[in-house]
């Protein structure tokens, strides 16, 4: 092996490939050759660093220093300071949080209770800690309909968005004999800035397919199928490996532990657009069409993959499953709160100064995620918002803090767990700034399918962008307002749908910011 | 193909190996190895833990790898565990931090409170 005195690792996921990142890449390399610093300096691609809107990232070791928002027109400062005197470029170092002391709150995890504790490549890591004595115990032990009311009764909710009750989805699914049915479990995770289901099944592979096991003997499913976004490598692998495992320990295959049940699980990939997240669209895609929704009803549940019953669950909510089948609906109802049992996993992301994910019971409030687990706010900045839900959130101000957060809690505010995505804003950011990119994201993202969605995302950017730009007057606004309200009542799928959310708190919180806008341009015309 | 009785049996065993581990090894390490993790360096802290303790000739230490404990933007993160005392988790590694916590930690048993991020 050939020995560099330096690495320059740089991030060519999909978001960075989109600002540059191989522009930059190979800019660096150019540069570092004219410098003849080539044989010293290694180049080499990696996945995320982990860090949210800023741009092209780089990392550099052992100098252990990552620079953010690079641009090509940075290259060749960055190489002659940094890396041939010595001298990082402090204006584009991603000051690193200080120290903190998190609690990792361990005892409280369900989901991700060995995430970080065991080995994930390893299946007798797994066994060690009562892997797989919930399947056995559903196997051998319980009827399909006792499984299904289990889950029933322990109130566990979709976590993939929705939060339509899982043991009630089963239920529809269940009874239906004499077809072939499955189990889609949606890891799509389109969702940006959410990392969570990724973290789950990175750490904890076998957890995940416990679940799906369980799932399928649940409704009657002999196959199942693990949609994973195409990005996910890592994912991919260990999952791989855990079928593999599962296989050769006979817990999958045919007549499972001698039950006389059969169950293949497979993995199909993702080609990543947004919207294949959203369950009718993600088997459109599965059966090789175009990513774009059905019309609901019939649900899945009746009519899904291959015109056949399927239930299709997120990550997170089949990892709560396995917990479920050991200790009991009674035991899972005594966490979190009444009408949302449970835990919850999120990602804090945006101006704390530990971003990252947590995993906490239901109703803990915002105040508490963002102090605790997200280490409170970056030095130096004060808080102002938090878009909680991913980018179809909604966003709370500071006299929101303390709600607890909860499907039934955030519903009284008209706001969605969501994804689990909690995105700090700090108070000298304009929240028109952040709306225009949520509406960007949207516009991108819209399948073109409907009208409403289509138009729609177009005319809110205009909105945005005549605002930011001091041409409109505050009748933009009530416009603004009246297209999104329109969306939400007339688009096809919850895509469209669902921007009433960011638009209608945005306006409704952060009015000002609007108004800073306008008024500018308002005073420079006078 | 694993019959029910063999699986049992693989869990048992793998239930008393997680056990021993402790006491087998007098201290483990455990070093985070997610997408993140791994993109900031975590395998090259793994390798120099890993020369540093053969170098060392330490035969009752070991090194495992996990998945991510939330800790991302710390990463790469490790957790050193000894028998009876609380487990320490340390951030931001490098493979020179490595070698320090080999050389103060696990050795001398003294914890490197500068790179501590986390505790139970
Ligand atoms: C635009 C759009 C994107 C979605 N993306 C995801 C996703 O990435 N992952 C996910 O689990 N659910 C996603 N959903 C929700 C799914 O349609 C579906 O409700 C969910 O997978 C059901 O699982 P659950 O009941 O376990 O939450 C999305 C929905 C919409 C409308
Ligand atoms: S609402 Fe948007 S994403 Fe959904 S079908 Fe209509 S155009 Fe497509």
């Amino acid at each position: 092996m050939k020995y560099f005195r330096s690495h320059i690792l740089i991030e060519t996921d999909e978001a960075s490939v989109q600002q540059g990142a191989r522009e930059v890449m190979n800019a660096l390399k150019q540069e570092l050759a004219k410098h003849n610093l080539d044989q010293e300096v290694n180049v080499l691609e990696t996945g995320s660093l982990g860090f949210f809107e800023r741009g092209v990232c780089i990392a550099v070791y052992p100098d252990d220093v990552i620079y953010g928002n690079v641009k090509v027109e940075d290259v060749s400062s960055l190489v002659s300071e940094h890396f041939l005197k010595g001298r990082p470029l402090t204006h584009l170092v991603i000051e690193r949080s200080e120290k903190k002391n998190i609690p990792l709150g361990y005892d409280k995890r369900i989901v991700l209770e060995n995430s970080g504790n065991i080995d994930p490549e390893e299946i007798n890591d797994y066994l060690g800690v009562g892997g797989y004595l919930a399947w056995e115990k559903a196997l051998l032990e319980m009827k399909p309909e006792d499984i299904v009311q289990t889950v029933k009764d322990s109130g566990l909710r979709g976590r993939g968005g929705a939060g339509f009750p899982a043991g009630i989805k089963w239920s529809f699914t269940s009874p239906i004999k004499g077809v072939q049915k499955y189990v889609v479990i949606n890891a799509d995770e389109g969702e940006p800035g959410t990392f969570k289901d990724r973290l789950i099944m990175e750490g904890d592979p076998h957890k995940l397919l416990e679940g799906t096991m369980i799932a399928s003997l649940a409704v009657g499913a002999t196959k199942a199928y693990i949609y994973i976004r195409g990005e996910y490598k890592l994912c991919i692998n260990r999952l791989q490996r855990a079928i593999d495992q599962a296989y050769e320990y006979g817990l999958l295959g045919k007549n499972i532990l001698e039950s006389g049940f059969d169950l293949d699980i497979e993995i199909e990939t993702g080609a990543g657009a947004y919207i294949c997240g959203e369950e009718t669209a993600l088997i459109e895609s599965m059966e090789g069409n175009r990513g774009i929704p059905r019309t609901k009803p019939p649900y899945p549940g009746v009519k899904g993959f291959m015109q056949n019953p399927t239930v299709v669950n997120n990550v997170e909510t089949i990892a709560n499953v396995p917990a479920i089948i050991n200790k009991g609906a009674d035991w899972y109802r005594n966490i979190g709160t009444a009408e949302s049992p449970g835990t919850k996993v999120y990602t804090i992301l945006g101006d704390v100064a530990v971003p990252g994910l947590c995993e906490v019971p239901m109703g803990t409030t915002l105040r508490t995620i963002i102090n605790t687990y997200g280490g409170g706010m970056k030095k130096g900045s004060r808080f102002k918002s938090a878009l909680v839900g991913g980018a179809a959130g909604i966003f709370l101000g500071d006299n929101m803090l303390d709600v607890k957060m909860d499907f039934h809690n955030l519903a009284e505010y008209k706001a969605v767990l969501g994804s689990g995505a909690i995105l700090v804003i700090n108070d000298s950011v304009n929240i028109v700034d952040m709306l225009e990119s949520v509406i960007k994201f949207f516009r991108h993202e819209s399948c073109g399918k409907c009208v409403p969605c289509r138009n729609g995302n177009e005319q809110l950017y205009k909105s945005v962008r005549k605002i930011k730009a001091g041409y409109a007057g505050e009748d933009e606004l009530d416009k603004m307002l009246l297209i999104a309200d329109t969306m939400q009542k007339t688009s096809f799928c919850a895509l469209g749908q669902s921007l009433l959310l960011p638009v209608k708190s945005a306006l409704d919180m952060f009015k000002d910011d609007f108004l800073s806008y306008i008024n500018k341009k308002k005073a420079i015309n006078k | 193909m694993k019959s029910l009785e063999e699986l049992r049996k693989i869990r048992e065993k793998a239930q008393q190996d997680m056990k021993l581990r402790g006491s087998n090894y007098r201290i483990k390490i455990v070093v985070g190895m997610g997408t993140s993790g791994i993109a900031v360096g975590a395998r090259e802290v793994m390798k120099s833990f890993l020369e540093e303790i053969e170098k060392r000739g330490l035969k009752d230490v070991q090194i495992t790898q996990t998945g991510e404990k939330g800790l991302s933007s710390m990463e790469p993160v490790a957790d050193v565990i000894e028998e009876g005392k609380p487990k320490v988790t340390y951030g931001y590694l490098t493979t020179e931090k490595a070698k320090r916590i080999v050389a103060e930690h696990i050795v001398n048993g003294q914890v490197v409170s500068d790179y501590i991020v986390a505790s139970e």
